[in-house]
């Protein structure tokens, strides 16, 4: 059967990237590359390069970003012009709105421990929205180490 | 949005320039919704420029069926914040599904189309089998947790992708934050799978009552310990023994 596959990674997730290229190993997006197809809006206005060197000492508080569902704000600490830290300083679980659930009506549902599959498998379902937040009040953070 | 896009058709007459017609979709919707792009439909409503009753049908679409879903989410979905309008949470599943629609206009069945981690899928895979969805380890970006088989569906995942022990409250530094790291919804459109996957991740560990008593609808919540609650039905889709 003939097959098609294409792929345009729209917009390079620079400053995530830049993170966890710093504090890890291997768990870094997969946005890398370039294309102008496709639904690919951010604030890229910091490059890797900017990230990898040139902030000042200290530490500095992004702007509150919307996460649908709460706020994500986050503080980065800057150590030798790079970022040592981030740190949460608000969270979605902080909301305390209550949701209409009549508790004693819920039925026991199984849980489990994930384990890792080895399958291959076609496609893979996983989040953004939350990292896009991440993202957007850490920007907002280095802007002002620059 | 910015993320990767996806598109798989296995319909034998599939060429490149069907493909690429859908990515030209994409780019439409993204110039009309942007909030990052000033010239933008969105930002230039958000910026007073346009009224809501010149805005285009699909832009008066989207704000529609943010508010519906507002409503039926008990006001956990919400697309105004500050007040300035940010579809992009509910544009996405929208685009992707509409994508969808598009390829089954040009005669494809069997295909996927996947915006960022949000699929719908169409059909059968390349071997003839419904297709095969893996469910990301919200811990490690390069590995699966769950393995799900899905003809005609959506799934889609909202979360947390960042690493445990570098997410922390500061007013608790030695607590990590306990709560939800990623909620997987499967549903009859990735557009509903989107917007309930988003909805129920806001409410946290009630989300998945309220996808078990969404009739239709199947989720897959894992907690940042790394416990994995499923509603009632949900094992129906998984594979056992996935590595076989």
């Amino acid at each position: 059967m003939k097959k098609i596959t294409v792929t345009a990674v729209v917009i390079v997730a620079f400053v995530l990237y830049a993170i966890f290229y710093q504090k890890s190993s291997s768990t870094a997006p997969v946005a890398t590359g370039e294309g102008n197809d496709g639904a690919g809006t951010t604030n890229a206005t910091v490059t890797s390069s900017k990230v990898q060197t040139n902030y000042k000492n200290g530490a500095y508080t992004g702007s509150a970003a919307n996460a649908y569902y709460g706020t994500i704000q986050v503080k980065a600490v800057i150590q030798n012009g790079k970022i040592s830290d981030v740190q949460f300083l608000q969270y979605p679980n902080d909301q305390e709105e209550s949701i209409q659930v009549n508790q004693a009506a819920m039925p026991t549902l199984k849980q489990e421990a994930i384990q890792s599959q080895k399958a291959d498998v076609d496609v893979v379902s996983g989040a953004t929205q939350t990292s896009l937040a991440f993202r957007e009040s850490l920007a907002s953070a280095l802007s002002q180490a620059k | 949005m910015g993320m990767p896009i996806t598109i798989e058709v296995v319909d034998p007459r599939v060429k490149e320039i069907d493909i690429a017609s859908i990515f030209d979709y994409f780019a439409s919707v993204d110039r009309m919704f942007s909030t990052y792009k000033k010239e933008s439909e969105i930002s230039r409503f958000n910026a007073g420029e346009i009224t809501k009753k010149e805005l285009s049908t699909d832009v008066r679409q989207i704000l529609q069926l943010a508010d519906d879903t507002k409503k039926e989410s008990n006001g956990y979905f919400n697309i105004v914040h500050n007040g300035k309008t940010d579809p992009s949470g509910i544009v996405k599943g929208w685009a992707i599904y509409n994508a969808a629609g598009l390829l089954k206009e040009h005669g494809f069945q069997n295909f996927y189309v996947d915006a960022g981690g949000d699929i719908q899928v169409s059909g059968k895979n390349e071997e003839g089998q419904s297709w095969k969805v893996g469910i990301k380890n919200p811990f490690k970006q390069d590995e699966i947790v769950k393995v799900v088989r899905l003809d005609n569906k959506g799934i889609a995942t909202s979360g947390l992708y960042i690493r445990g022990n570098h997410i922390y409250n500061p007013h608790k530094p030695d607590e990590q934050i306990s709560g939800i790291a990623s909620f997987t919804v499967i549903g009859p459109t990735v557009y509903d799978a989107d917007r309930f996957a988003t909805a129920a991740f806001a409410m946290s560990e009630k989300g998945i009552q309220f996808i078990e008593k969404l009739p239709g609808y199947d989720g897959y919540m894992i907690d940042t310990d790394g416990i994995a609650t499923m509603t009632s039905r949900f094992e129906r889709f998984v594979i056992e023994n996935a590595e076989n």
